[in-house]
């Protein structure tokens, strides 16, 4: 990895980033969700909705069954209606703005210019959402039922609509059409468990490392030996203390991990302290 | 300097000193999420917004002194999560119903007045069309309306037949029938409702599509009405459909126009970003958009039941008019509080 690679890195990380600044003017930086993740909350949805319908109808078969059919079969036309167009307004509507497969992809609905989610603004969104799912079906189901469309036509058809229902691949902000009339977002909201910290106890055994042997990473490389190090693989830690002992040249005295363990906390330690004096250090290649 | 001789100031004890406050704000957060704002003791509730500030100072102190990557991360989900928690939520949602139905949605039917009266125009214009060409010519109506669709109400039924399937007649008592009345409402509430949303949906193609669809209502019905009138049948007719129809057409011209607000806005976005104009319009147009489904509803009720057991020509004319009226009135006449 060269200094460059490192940079287009951030720079990647840095172009999903959105201001969002509170009423308190604290920046609360969020992250734009990709487009995998909405797909991938897009079918936990429809799959949910495919069983719920399956259950429902199961249980008006069932009524059906033990009396008046007509009724029952109206009770599932009218539950079919609601569950199709309102399961997302519903669960956007609701505290955490996420339907079930967005609060498992960790993503949630979030008002464009800052402000609150309105109710009309998630209708708008979704009502919307039922002309980008089912118009290219419906541009194929057409052309399957009428033979004087050709092939082309067909093609043609479903391609215009394609552009319609793919419309967030071909901008930044991973906006659906619904997302660009509503005015809303769809933004990370994963929730992060507080770990412990690993940089708390100084024990005594600690091995001391000279301002020279601390010099050689920046923040980038501290986090990732804050990774390694919660992640506890022991064949990752070797490898990386093998690195780190090559560069600084030590010796292999000690065991992987208070090495790494001392290693931390002491360059931890100096990086906040650059910190504190405005300096911030982004990786190994940004000078002192 | 060694590492040992730290300065007095360290991350680690800026958490320890700080840590109890985001763990209570995590559990007020998460019993918040699971059983709501009813949930939490009055000392809660004042705590919430104190809690939710420190952790955002907190936030910034650690964004401008930790490297813990960890630590970072657990303050801006928390962050983020009370942010929408204690901005979010502003009202319950019995008011904000309540706030719908008194004031919201009148007024946003009253903001689209003028594409509502666009909508309307395109619908009489399409049924004006082809209730001339059928009128001259019968055979135009194969055109215009599909074979499944008529249900053998076409120029070649005989007028016993017609005025069996408006519900006049020898044929039209049938005890079979009405078994099926809510079955028939429910079809046509789920149907037209398809039909609205995409005649909204499809607003933003500038608006084009939408008017293309509200004119081909106009010329079904047009062609329908034709046919009738051709055998004598019209006043008739007029009934069976002006029972629901005041309804049903109202929601379909509302849910066009709501279509055209978003093209319009598109197209024309003025003095504001293209992109601003369009989520104004469409935020309007979403609240018109509930009411649409809620018209659709009653239209569906009214013709399901309201047609099939009132035979009555003029009693039918009476509950169109009056259903009209009473949307007209609900809409548009001012009340005090829209100056607010």
């Amino acid at each position: 990895m060269s200094a460059a690679t490192n940079a287009k890195a951030r720079n990647a990380q840095s172009k999903k980033i959105r201001q969002f600044i509170t009423p308190e003017g604290v920046d609360l930086q969020l992250r734009i969700a990709s487009s995998g993740l909405r797909l991938g909350a897009l079918i936990v949805d429809l799959i949910l909705i495919a069983a719920a319908l399956f259950a429902f109808s199961l249980f008006m078969l069932w009524i059906g069954a033990a009396g008046s059919g007509d009724v029952a079969f109206t009770v599932w036309m009218l539950g079919f209606f609601m569950l199709r167009t309102f399961w997302f307004i519903g669960f956007e509507l609701g505290s955490r703005a996420a339907t079930p497969g967005k609060r498992l992809m960790g993503i949630r609905v979030v008002a464009r210019d800052g402000g609150r989610l309105t109710a009309d603004a998630v209708v708008a969104r979704n009502l919307i959402r039922e002309l980008e799912l089912f118009l290219p079906l419906m541009m194929i189901g057409n052309g399957a039922s009428e033979d004087m469309v050709s092939g082309w036509t067909v093609l043609a058809g479903v391609i215009w609509s394609l552009t319609l229902s793919l419309f967030l691949l071909f901008n930044r902000d991973r906006m659906r059409m619904g997302d660009l009339i509503a005015g809303t977002w769809v933004v990370m909201a994963q929730r992060a468990k507080l770990d412990s910290d690993i940089a708390a106890t100084q024990d005594a055994q600690a091995i001391l490392f000279s301002d020279a042997e601390l010099s050689v990473y920046g923040i980038f490389e501290l986090q990732e030996l804050e990774r390694v190090l919660r992640g506890r693989d022991a064949r990752a830690m070797r490898e990386v203390a093998d690195t780190i002992r090559a560069k600084i040249g030590r010796p292999v005295a000690e065991e992987d991990d208070v090495f790494l363990l001392s290693y931390y906390r002491q360059l931890k330690a100096r990086l906040e302290r650059g910190l504190l004096f405005g300096k911030r250090r982004e990786d190994k290649y940004a000078s002192e | 300097m060694s590492a040992a001789e730290l300065p007095s100031f360290s991350t680690s004890r800026f958490r320890d000193e700080r840590e109890a406050d985001w763990i209570a704000f995590d559990l007020l957060l998460t019993k918040l999420e699971k059983r709501g704002a009813k949930a939490l003791t009055s000392e809660e509730l004042l705590e919430l917004p104190i809690l939710y500030r420190a952790t955002l100072s907190s936030l910034s102190i650690a964004r401008a002194t930790s490297l813990d990557k960890a630590l970072l991360d657990h303050l801006e989900a928390l962050s983020i999560r009370g942010y929408f928690l204690v901005y979010g939520v502003r009202e319950t949602r019995w008011s904000r119903t309540r706030r719908f139905f008194l004031y919201d949605w009148p007024a946003a039917v009253r903001a689209v007045w003028k594409e509502t009266a666009i909508i309307a125009l395109i619908i009489a214009l399409g049924a004006l069309t082809s209730w001339s060409l059928v009128a001259h010519n019968p055979e135009w109506y194969f055109n215009f309306v599909p074979e499944g669709l008529s249900g053998g109400r076409d120029p070649r039924a005989s007028v016993e037949f017609l005025q069996s399937t408006i519900g006049h007649g020898k044929a039209a008592a049938g005890g079979e029938e009405e078994s099926a009345l809510h079955m028939f409402a429910a079809f046509l509430f789920t149907h037209n409702s398809g039909v609205s949303i995409m005649s909204f949906a499809l607003g933003f193609a500038f608006g084009v599509p939408t008017m293309m669809l509200e004119y081909y209502q106009g010329i079904s019905l047009g062609a329908m009405l034709a046919v009738f009138t051709g055998k004598g049948l019209g006043v008739d007719f007029g009934g069976w459909l002006f029972i629901h129809g005041t309804t049903e057409l109202f929601a379909a011209a509302l849910s066009g126009a709501a279509g055209l607000r978003i093209g319009t806005a598109v197209v024309f976005p003025g003095a504001r970003g293209r992109l601003e104009a369009a989520s104004d319009a469409g935020r309007t147009a979403g609240k018109v958009m509930v009411g649409v489904i809620l018209m659709l509803l009653v239209a569906g009720l009214l013709e399901g039941f309201g047609r099939q057991l009132i035979t009555d020509t003029l009693f039918r004319y009476g509950i169109g008019t009056l259903m009209l009226l009473f949307w007209l009135a609900y809409y548009y006449v001012p009340r005090r509080e829209d100056v607010a």
